[in-house]
């Protein structure tokens, strides 16, 4: 059941913006300066320096997900959407318990 | 059957099936990028088994140097600023496109390329002072860890220069067609995807490390 579209018909399928990219530009530049400044400039430190890292990277990335890669913007049923919330799940399951795991190992070791 | 009416229920046994709502992913293009997608996130899992790796490794420098020592954070930072710019003005390509602007796309393409090949070539830099100081992949454990995980990056950036050659090529050639305009779409993806996995280097590996 393959049907082809005009190239006109693929050019409105497609999400993106001239806004879209100018506003995902600006706040990535704003997110990835503050990040690096506020490690270089030793302003916050300790835990709280690592969550504020953390959490610019997570926004940025969200950032980048909406305004570059259109997330959740495609026309209904959206399998990409549900595809990448798979995928993040997976991740999730893959990199905490890892972490979880391995960190756990390590709290068993007998002291050398 | 009409075109419009291209149901996606073809589980007859759902007797609630809604054939009110048709799904438009019917043509090529649709398939492709999505077919597309879902290759990215499983490229997207290889890097997340490499993060985790790493985020097991990185303290395993085996009286190696340790991140503290090894990275400068104003490098890494003007490679950050490089991949967005090139991720960015790929983006204005793929707009370029949509206006049926060849020498346009033509034209962002090509800076998106010299931006992506800095990268590369910085990061080919920074791992060539590495190895030649004796820090290379073999040292430690960390060491091992990291480069896997950027060099991964850093070959995917690569082949994605290779590809924007080729289709630069093609769109220089052909010009705006229906086949191009698909792979330049589904090229955008690649590059965007790229520039997403940066941002976790940079913040789990280049600016946790120094910390």
């Amino acid at each position: 059941m393959s049907t082809d579209l005009s190239l006109e018909e693929m050019q409105k399928r497609w999400h993106g913006t001239f806004k879209a990219y100018l506003i995902g530009f600006i706040l990535c530049t704003l997110l990835t300066a503050a990040s690096f400044s506020l490690v270089m400039a030793k302003i916050l430190s300790g835990r709280l320096l690592i969550y504020t890292i953390i959490s610019f990277g997570i926004v940025q990335a969200v950032v980048q997900l909406l305004c570059f890669l259109h997330i959740g913007q495609e026309a209904k049923p959206r399998w990409e959407t549900l595809v990448f919330c798979c995928t993040l799940l997976v991740l999730l399951i893959v990199i905490i318990g890892s972490l979880w795991i391995m960190h756990d190992l390590n709290d068993r070791m007998m002291e050398m | 059957m009409s075109k419009d009416l291209a149901i996606h229920h073809y589980d007859t046994l759902d007797a609630h099936a809604d054939i009110s709502c048709p799904d438009p992913h019917q043509d090529t293009f649709s398939k492709t990028v999505a077919g597309f997608w879902i290759y990215l996130m499983t490229d997207c899992l290889l890097f997340g088994t490499l993060f985790a790796t790493y985020a097991v490794l990185h303290n395993e420098t085996f009286g190696g140097p340790s991140s503290h020592e090894l990275f400068t954070l104003s490098y890494a930072f003007i490679e950050t600023m490089i991949l967005l710019f090139s991720s960015v003005t790929s983006g204005l390509g793929i707009l370029a496109a949509l206006r049926n602007e060849k020498n346009q796309v033509v034209a962002w393409f090509s800076l998106a390329f010299v931006l992506g090949a800095s990268f590369v070539a910085m990061e080919l830099f920074e791992f060539s002072n590495m190895v030649q100081e004796g820090h290379s992949w073999r040292r430690s454990a960390f060491l091992s860890s990291f480069f896997t995980l950027v060099g991964t990056h850093g070959l995917h950036v690569s082949t994605g220069l290779l590809w924007m050659m080729v289709l630069m090529a093609q769109i220089f050639w052909q010009g705006i067609t229906t086949i191009t305009f698909r792979r330049i779409v589904v090229f955008g993806l690649f590059w965007h995807f790229l520039d997403v996995v940066w941002i976790f280097i940079f913040t789990f590996v280049y600016l946790l490390g120094v910390i």
